[in-house]
């Protein structure tokens, strides 16, 4: 049976909610375990380099241009550029090629 | 007492400005991604209203498009909630991780609050604040975030095809460009963060072409990968228990 939208948004909201509420109101000290630790600690550089990469290259219309704001936005990063600049790097890059490459 | 109030007014508020300042790329970014949410939403059979709705209160590209998908089949709710449970799984690590990233004396009110602004990208801006995380950033850049996220789902169900192909490629990008900005200056003081950077890429991309493992949705492969990488980069290399900075935080 197919059940009203509002059905569905609620369940995705209140889901998602929960899943993002638990772990930071449960823990509420400091963590001593040092495997935890060092676990935590390295959690968001795989995660954000997991889902970067490939799927920055499918992201564009042609990957060559995906590719190549990779490699300028790890530059610019590496070169100590913020955000708000890195952000703007891979969008020109992408736009630029892509008038050549579409 | 009354300074100290003062004060603290002064450090939420400078904290908020931050978060609204770092969430603008955030919003452009998602302004553009929602846009193709919001195709999905209307192939569902989503009001613009319904597809606002779903959006602000979610805040969640994988999962918000993977249930769109099963809502047009007529899904059952334990599908629903599963299709959740592996979209959206890898914010339950986030979450750990930013536990260890607020003061231990951060109100219940606050976390609860804050929860709501963990998404992908404010996590990453959030992570990269040195010292204890003030939700009051948080606050700013799911301020500014959100309404976008919500404002682009509409505009996508709405009109498809208002933006031409060519800007919504170019924007895409902004989203991963921040990513970049997160973990890539900390490799540079660090380098088995550089390491555990260039191992993530090969493994993410070997396991979109793997046999068994490609065929898992990418939410399911990023929490499956991302427990691995760490677990074992914190078996090689735990983190020193005597770090200078640690002890600060400690005092």
């Amino acid at each position: 049976m197919r059940y009203s939208n509002y059905i569905y948004i609620f369940i995705m909201a209140a889901v998602t909610y929960a899943i993002r509420a638990l772990p930071l109101t449960l823990i509420r000290k400091p963590i001593k375990n040092r495997f935890l630790q060092s676990f935590l600690h390295y959690v968001p550089y795989v995660t954000l380099a997991v889902m970067t990469f490939p799927a920055i290259l499918t992201a564009t219309q042609s990957p060559v241009a995906g590719a190549a704001a990779l490699a300028a936005g790890i530059a610019a990063a590496w070169l100590g550029a913020g955000l708000l600049p890195v952000a703007a790097i891979c969008c020109g890059v992408v736009f630029v090629l892509e008038l050549f490459l579409c | 007492m009354n300074s100290i109030h003062t004060q603290n007014k002064h450090i939420n508020l400078h904290a908020l400005q931050e978060g609204l300042r770092d969430g603008i790329p955030i919003a452009l970014g998602y302004l553009a991604v929602s846009f193709s949410l919001g195709i999905a939403a209307q192939a569902a059979g989503l009001t613009p209203f319904q597809g606002f709705l779903a959006s602000i209160t979610t805040n969640a590209s994988a999962g918000e498009y993977a249930c769109f998908m099963a809502i047009s089949t007529g899904a059952a709710i334990t599908e629903l909630l599963l299709i959740m449970l592996i979209t959206n799984g890898r914010y339950l690590l986030m979450s750990c991780s930013l536990s260890q990233k607020f003061s231990p004396g951060t109100p219940l009110r606050h976390r609860l609050l804050a929860a709501f602004a963990i998404t992908d990208e404010i996590f990453g801006i959030s992570i990269a604040i040195g010292g204890y995380l003030n939700p009051y950033y948080m606050y700013g850049a799911i301020l500014i975030a959100s309404p976008c996220w919500a404002l682009g789902t509409v505009l996508g169900i709405v009109a498809g095809n208002i933006l031409p192909l060519r800007a919504v490629s170019a924007l895409s990008v902004a989203l991963y460009g921040m990513f970049l900005a997160v973990i890539v200056p900390p490799a540079r003081k660090e380098k088995i963060i550089g390491v555990l950077i260039v191992v993530s890429f090969v493994l993410s991309f070997a396991s979109e072409h793997l046999p068994v493992v490609s065929s898992l949705s990418s939410g399911t492969r990023t929490i499956i990968l991302t427990l691995v990488i760490s677990a074992a980069a914190a078996v090689i290399r735990p983190v020193k228990l005597t770090e200078e900075e640690k002890s600060d935080e400690i005092q």
